[in-house]
């Protein structure tokens, strides 16, 4: 049976793993690398690293990062964070990572997705959309409006109709981040993760909210969610993947497990 | 321990040349110098993307080449569109052919409530290909989890080496003598896919995987 993914995920801030609430108080939390392989080793399914800082002077620090974490690492490994064109991109697969996360250079330009997915495959594309819910909207869930500049700006557009979009340029899967739940370990939006999981064929991932096993049994249930990215809850040893999925096989989520 | 692995321009190579070399293998990529498949030791034809890329085989003459080093039972791996390539061809594609070494042919997932492309961690049911234990599956126990992304399968049949079910059970790895391949990625398997990678490299024409 197919199961659903627990994909650990790095902040990396100038090639060191960083913790912080809303990207404030960053504390350092360790080498990516060795982060990584713990990770992998504690159960994760898929690990993902995102350039919090993404500037243009950190993108040797970035490569060499990527090149040390994807050594040793035998499981699916997504880096995103400044990758703006398929050359970033490609640098980016060269340095060993399996999938991007393209975010903001997307919506700039659609047509990187497809331009990604040509040489690299379908399932190596994976758009990234930053999304609050829309209060003055009839339907505030269908309404969601997209977000940039680490939910600051909006767009102009539906999280609903560029996810569509996104699939039909070629993207393999969305990484659904609500930005209303981002931070606040209260749990993910559930109902937006289940409108754009119904709206397209391709796997969602849902992150932003994550506090509880109670949480991931929602969104992976209510949410259809295909897979979920935790990163605060794994940092400082608090929990692992094992752990939370021993929790979640019990409930009767499909996982994969021993792992 | 030398393995050939071939680029024809379909994706990722890092990942699978990585692994390999992880596990010992010294790795040569080549991708129309024919002389290389000619001498090879081991052949790997990863594969990420469309079936339509394998184009590229026939258009390099390495198809006439890896089909003279099957015969001459060098070991065989596909991987991905690798595997699919190993078939007759694929609805993905259908002017192009495949190597014909298994007659049927791939198809894409059937229409369901199910998301297409399949995608992430799904279990093996390893089963015995024509009577005999499968070599590259050696080791394996009943439901380990291996890493998928595909919308096009193989059909379960007697060289079938392992069964996986997606909306329909389906070809997860296909076995004939020194002919395998695999539709998930055993290089982000974890460790279950290092062990498969593991036979592979240890097969042997003779004898048994060691």
């Amino acid at each position: 049976m197919l199961t659903k993914r627990i994909i650990a995920c790095l902040d990396v801030h100038a090639g060191r793993v960083v913790k912080g609430v809303q990207f404030v108080d960053l504390v350092d939390a360790g080498d990516p690398a060795t982060q990584a392989a713990r990770h992998a080793k504690e159960g994760a399914d898929e690990i993902v690293l995102l350039d919090i800082t993404a500037t243009h002077e950190g993108r040797q620090t970035l490569l060499d990062t990527v090149r040390r974490t994807a050594r040793d690492l035998f499981v699916p490994f997504c880096v995103g964070g400044g990758i703006k064109s398929a050359r970033d991109a490609e640098q980016v697969f060269e340095a060993g990572a399996d999938k991007v996360s393209i975010n903001s250079a997307a919506l700039a330009d659609p047509t990187l997705i497809s331009a990604i997915g040509s040489s690299f495959g379908a399932q190596a594309v994976v758009v990234a959309i930053d999304a609050r819910r829309d209060p003055k909207a009839a339907d505030p869930v269908r309404g969601a409006q997209v977000y940039v500049h680490g939910g600051r700006r909006p767009v102009g557009r539906t999280v609903v109709e560029w996810a569509r979009e996104a699939e039909q340029r070629g993207a393999g899967e969305i990484l659904l981040t609500s930005m209303d739940s981002d931070g606040t370990r209260a749990g993910f939006d559930c109902e937006l993760t289940a409108a754009v999981s119904e709206a397209v064929s391709i796997p969602v991932i849902a992150s932003g909210g994550a506090g509880t096993v109670a949480h991931f049994v929602d969104v992976f249930t209510r949410g259809k969610a295909d897979a979920a990215l935790a990163a605060s809850i794994f940092h400082f040893g608090v929990s692992t993947s094992r752990s939370l999925k021993e929790e979640l096989a019990e409930v009767g989520v499909p996982v994969r497990l021993p792992c | 321990m030398r393995v050939t692995v071939i680029d024809y321009k379909a994706g990722n190579l890092t990942s699978v040349l990585k692994t390999l070399r992880h596990l010992g293998a010294e790795t040569v990529v080549t991708d129309d110098d024919l002389t290389l498949v000619e001498s090879a030791e081991r052949i790997v034809l990863p594969g990420v993307g469309h079936f339509a890329a394998t184009e590229r085989l026939d258009a390099t003459g390495l198809t006439g080449a890896i089909r003279s080093g099957v015969a001459r039972g060098v070991p065989f791996l596909g991987i991905c569109v690798g595997m699919q390539w190993l078939y007759a061809g694929s609805s993905e594609a259908p002017q192009q052919p495949g190597l014909g070494h298994f007659s049927e042919s791939c198809t894409r997932f059937a229409e369901s409530q199910e998301k297409v492309p399949h995608v992430g961690w799904n279990s093996l049911e390893v089963r015995p290909v024509n009577g005999i234990a499968s070599r590259l599956l050696a080791g394996v126990e009943p439901g380990e989890f291996v890493y998928f992304t595909h919308s096009y399968k193989g059909p379960v049949t007697a060289d079938t080496a392992a069964v996986t079910h997606y909306i329909e059970p389906f070809a997860a790895a296909v076995e004939r003598g020194n002919v395998m391949g695999v539709q998930f990625h055993p290089e982000k398997s974890g460790e279950t896919g290092l062990k498969i990678l593991r036979n592979f490299l240890a097969w042997q024409a003779k004898g048994t995987v060691c």
